[in-house]
């Protein structure tokens, strides 16, 4: 028996948890593992989970404006502690003006979602693109 | 990647691939009976600490201040926590990573080589472990871990699932709620290799040790009696006797008492060492699970092969009877 | 009386049987129960029945009087509008400044300080954990030479600094104070408030850097400090924005703020200040969310709450310590991302709300900020909001206009009552001190709990669809959400870091070592910090040099997790 997880990170300094908590617990409901990392963690403490967790959707979320340079940053030391980003959907949730969203991508980022995005959206999007990202790739 | 390539990475301590193959393991993927099959003759060597207790005791409090200790005395720490899924949506919350931060803000754990955290969901297992909880150990001992901490929610009687894999149990409980309820638990007495009293400093301590105490000590008194009164085994009273149950008061969050338990751990694993429990144990889960693996793969392969006659309405016990015979007779 | 309650309660349930049942059998109801956002429920009418339980002259009475349910002052805005102050904030002090300066000339009447989130924690701009968000949230304050920028050309004496600030505070306050006598304004001239209100931080806003009893003994130094410094300084808002933010409901907000309160009242009376020599100096801070009547019966009610707490509870002598004066802010959660426009008629309700409930000041937010910190264009809007509010709509030419309607005054009354409960039941934790009630709450969680549970369920109505959202799960439309965008130059982080080298550099650093060393003797032996603190300010010593202090001596905190 399998089961989807999902590691929800609150990187830098941003304070903000509201988001974060009630997410992981819609998530639980929907039949996920939730993994939260809790506040002020750093990309490497981030990246770290995410691989040793070996988990199968990395969720950041980031009301503090930093996400540049602070997401891409978890991405690169995914790489650097040998996880594969490819191989699992990388999700970005808060308050990312749209200018940002081109970087963002290009970083290796697959959905960003914005306030008031109804979770049902975001269960659906792990729940689609995470086996088409990995197209028939075996674990 | 092939299985080879797996273990290879398990054995030489790349992180990335022990991920992966608990992973492997956990999901049972048609690959984990084989890397499980390579992997066993590279372990034994670490020593499985079973950390369990209500919640709220302070269970990953003091995960966190046993890992420090034990990265002070220079040993690799890998950790398994467990936590219940959610019978209905399978889901769970997992894995308080928190357990990882240290009293000093400076001491990262997360980021300590030679830690390794590892959440696992219990997946309608009762018990207090997941199923593959014991092969993720295996894994983690297979990766060179000295010490892994196993934490398990535990309540007592139902979370014997922590003695399937731990050398050494500890027991924590706390002062203040119910504690005569918590310790006339016969479970917690039988599990626990050693108990711990967290949270000390708080009213009702006291209590909660003596009562402990004297239930021990009946446990013991029993034990003799019963022993000289029935054809016990000899060799389970010496392992009764040889290792006195110790009561330990910690404040762990203030890091008081921690020092001493850990010296409880380390004497209670050169004891079972010495007088060859440590082997008995080990003999004895190989062979649990061995039972397990097989009866596991039999039933799989009764409810494929016997499809039709399952569908078929006979009452169980004729029906049980009829399979029977015939996986006996080939 | 009792006869014309009789005589109304009959006639209502005559409308009930003869008039509202036929009604309703006609016709379909979408909803079947009504509540308020807190989950009161709440029925289709009111009449003085409802509020025969309560005595005008002892519960309602007149603004200026005890118990203050109308207003502080008696003739509140006919006397003084509201201080028009928004939060504002950004890059580098000169960037800070310019735009004070801009919202000084729209008429805004006070300054409120946004600081980025490295001087929040009391990290300084060059700290490995600041890297990519120096500036980005708010303004970049590492030593007292930034505010000697930030308060280029704005006279202390002439405008009041609110400041956004917690377990640094004491550092900020006194930066301004030196500012203050730099201009040689009179100590007793200086005017604003520092938030510093750390439980609220224990149990929401998360900016947290000490345990939570050196935070507690900081914030009451400040006490000690403030009070024989600068008397007209409010030395803590005590808050209750950030829980609600953080999802909590109205009477949750309302009681835990006032239970917060209670608890630093008990510290300071601990401590031996003089009660009525603080209490002057003590202000609040709430939220304005959607729910208008709610909000409006909200603050109606803490200020009737607090008032009977400090003459009856806390025996203070002089009725000015049994004022509650409170800024408000319009609530940030209800902004959407989708359709920002419609967040100005959100704000306006919200802002609306504040003004019947009679505040002192208010922030009211920008509609762009569910993406990012407010443009130019959309403060202006915001700050118009309130200019309308005030000058066109005539709600400020009568005090508490909406005293005596039996829906207000049920509400405002029920409010209270609920709220009681909590405080009691934090007092219970406590063995019957608010301080240790408080601690307590904040060691086992109960907090965090039951504000986490509120969220989940919010959420869930919303994702039900029984909480409407408008433009987010009813009314939507496909849109281009590209709007204009303020956005923080990227080399803030560089400037920031240069200018900080130099001051280094160019200060005296021997003083700096030997000021920061009396700082750590004073935690040591338990004594005040704050003298020790404003050498080390005056010396240019940084924030994340003092905090660093701080935390070598009492250690850090990292909040349990509990979702």
């Amino acid at each position: 028996m399998e089961r989807i997880r999902v590691l929800i990170a609150k990187v830098g300094l941003d304070g903000h948890d509201r988001g974060a908590k009630v997410l992981a617990r819609f998530l639980r409901d929907a039949g996920f593992e939730v993994i939260y990392t809790g506040l002020h963690r750093t990309p490497q403490e981030v990246a770290r989970a995410a691989v040793d967790e070996d988990v199968d959707v990395v969720g950041i979320s980031l009301l503090s404006g930093a996400h540049i340079p602070l997401v891409p940053r978890v991405i690169q030391y995914i790489r650097e502690y040998g996880g594969n980003p490819d191989e699992m959907l990388i999700l970005v949730g808060g308050t990312i003006p749209h200018d940002d969203f081109p970087k963002l991508r290009e970083a290796g980022v697959d959905g960003i979602f914005i306030p008031g995005t109804p979770i049902s959206e975001i269960i659906k999007f792990i729940k689609e693109e995470l086996p088409k990202k990995r197209k028939g790739k075996s674990k | 990647m092939n299985v080879e390539e797996i273990v290879e990475g398990v054995i030489s301590g790349n992180r990335r691939l022990l991920a992966r193959a608990i992973t492997i393991v956990e999901n049972e993927y048609p690959e984990s009976k084989e890397l499980m099959r390579k992997i066993y003759p590279r372990t034994g060597n670490a020593h499985v600490i079973g950390i369990t207790g209500f919640p709220g005791v302070g269970k990953s409090t003091i995960v966190s201040k046993l890992t420090e200790e034990f990265r002070r005395r220079g040993k690799s720490v890998g950790i398994v926590a467990v936590d219940p899924s959610s019978p209905f949506t399978g889901g769970a919350l997992l894995g308080d990573r928190l357990r990882l931060d240290g009293a000093d803000v400076n001491k990262n754990l997360w980021l300590d080589e030679k830690v390794f955290f590892r959440s696992m969901g219990s997946r309608g297992r009762l018990g207090g472990i997941a199923k593959k909880t014991g092969d993720v150990i295996k894994l983690l001992d297979a990766a060179g871990y000295e010490k892994i901490l196993v934490e398990t929610v535990g309540a007592g009687q139902s979370e014997i699932g922590v003695l399937e894999v731990a050398d050494t149990v500890v027991v924590i409980l706390m002062p203040e709620t119910g504690d005569d309820i918590q310790v006339n638990k016969a479970g917690i007495l039988e599990i626990g290799d050693i108990f711990v009293i967290n949270k000390s400093d708080l009213e009702g301590a006291e209590n909660v040790e003596r009562w402990l105490k004297y239930m021990l000590s009946l446990d013991e008194e029993t034990v003799i009696e019963l022993s000289k009164l029935s054809h016990a085994d000899d060799a389970k009273i010496m392992q009764k006797l040889k290792w006195k149950k110790p009561v330990l008061r910690t404040i762990a969050d203030k890091g008081v008492g921690i020092k001493e338990l850990a010296n409880e751990i380390e004497r209670h694993y050169e004891v079972i060492k010495k007088n060859g429990i440590l082997q008995e144990k080990r003999r004895e889960k190989a062979k649990l699970s061995a039972i397990e693996l097989a009866v596991e793969e039999i039933r799989s392969e009764i409810i494929k092969r016997y499809k039709q006659l399952l569908d078929k309405e006979i009452d169980p016990y004729t029906l049980a009877d009829k399979i029977v015979k015939e996986v006996l007779k080939c | 009386m009792g006869e014309m309650v009789e005589k109304i309660k009959e006639k209502r349930k005559e409308w009930e049987e003869e008039c509202l049942e036929p009604w309703l059998s006609k016709s379909e109801r979408e909803i079947k129960k009504f509540e308020t956002l807190s989950g009161i429920e709440i029925a289709d009418i009111y009449d003085p029945s409802d509020i025969a339980h309560i005595d005008f002259l002892r519960d309602i009475g007149y603004p200026g009087q005890f118990p203050f349910t109308r207003g502080v002052y008696p003739t509140m805005y006919r006397g003084r509008l509201w201080t028009m102050r928004l939060f504002s904030g950004f890059g580098t002090a000169e960037d800070t400044n310019r735009r004070w300066k801009m919202l000084l000339e729209e008429g805004e009447t006070g300054l409120s300080t946004a600081f980025d989130f490295p001087t929040l924690m009391g990290l300084d701009s060059d700290d490995p954990l600041a890297d990519g968000e120096v500036g980005k949230c708010g303004v970049a304050v590492d030593t007292l030479k930034d505010f000697e920028i930030l308060f280029d050309g704005i006279p202390l004496d002439k405008v009041s600094t609110s400041f956004t600030i917690n377990p640094p505070a004491g550092i900020i306050l006194a930066m301004y104070t030196a500012i203050g006598d730099m201009q040689r304004v009179p100590r007793d001239k200086i005017r604003g408030t520092i938030q510093n209100d750390m439980f609220k931080e224990f149990h929401a806003q998360n900016t947290i850097v000490l345990p939570p009893e050196p935070s507690l003994k900081i914030i009451v130094d400040i006490f000690e400090w403030g009070v024989k410094n600068v008397p007209k300084f409010n030395l803590i808002s005590i808050s209750g924005y950030h829980i609600r933010e953080a999802g909590s409901t109205a009477v949750q907000e309302l009681a835990f703020t006032i239970a917060d309160g209670m608890a630093y009242v008990e510290a300071a009376i601990e401590r031996g200040i003089d009660i009525d020599k603080l209490a002057p100096q003590l202000s609040f801070f709430f939220n304005s969310h959607n729910d208008f009547f709610e909000e409006i019966a909200k603050f109606r009610a803490a200020r009737r709450m607090w008032a009977k707490i400090m003459k009856d509870i806390y025996g203070a002598k002089d009725p000015r310590s049994w004022w509650m004066k409170f800024h408000v802010q319009t609530a940030g959660c209800t902004l959407t991302a989708q359709q920002p426009l419609n967040n100005i008629v959100r704000v306006t309700i919200q802002a609306l709300a504040a003004v019947l409930g009679g505040c002192q000041s208010l922030h009211t937010n920008s509609f762009d900020e569910a993406w990012a910190l407010p443009s130019e264009e959309a403060v202006r809007v915001a700050l118009r909001t309130q200019q309308i509010i005030a000058y066109e709509s005539g709600v400020a030419n009568v005090v508490d206009p909406l005293a005596g309607s039996y829906y207000v005054e049920w509400l405002t009354d029920k409010m209270e009552r609920l709220a009681w409960k909590y405080i009691e039941k934090i007092k219970e934790m406590g063995n019957g001190s608010m301080v240790k009630g408080v601690l307590k709450g904040i060691e086992n969680g109960f907090f965090i709990r039951e504000i986490s549970d509120s969220a989940a369920r919010y959420q869930k109505e919303i994702e039900e669809g029984s909480r409407i959202i408008v433009g987010v799960n009813r009314f939507k439309i496909e849109e281009d959400l590209r709007i204009p965008l303020l956005k923080v130059d990227p080399e803030v982080q560089r400037r920031q870091i240069e200018r900080l080298k130099k001051v280094k550099a160019e200060r005296d650093n021997k003083a700096v070592k030997e000021n920061l060393e009396w700082i750590r003797s004073c935690c040591e032996n338990n004594e005040n910090v704050m003298p020790a603190v404003f050498e080390a300010v005056k010396s240019y010593a940084t924030i994340g040099e003092i905090m660093g202090t701080f935390k070598q001596v009492y250690g850090t905190y990292r909040k349990p997790i509990i979702i």
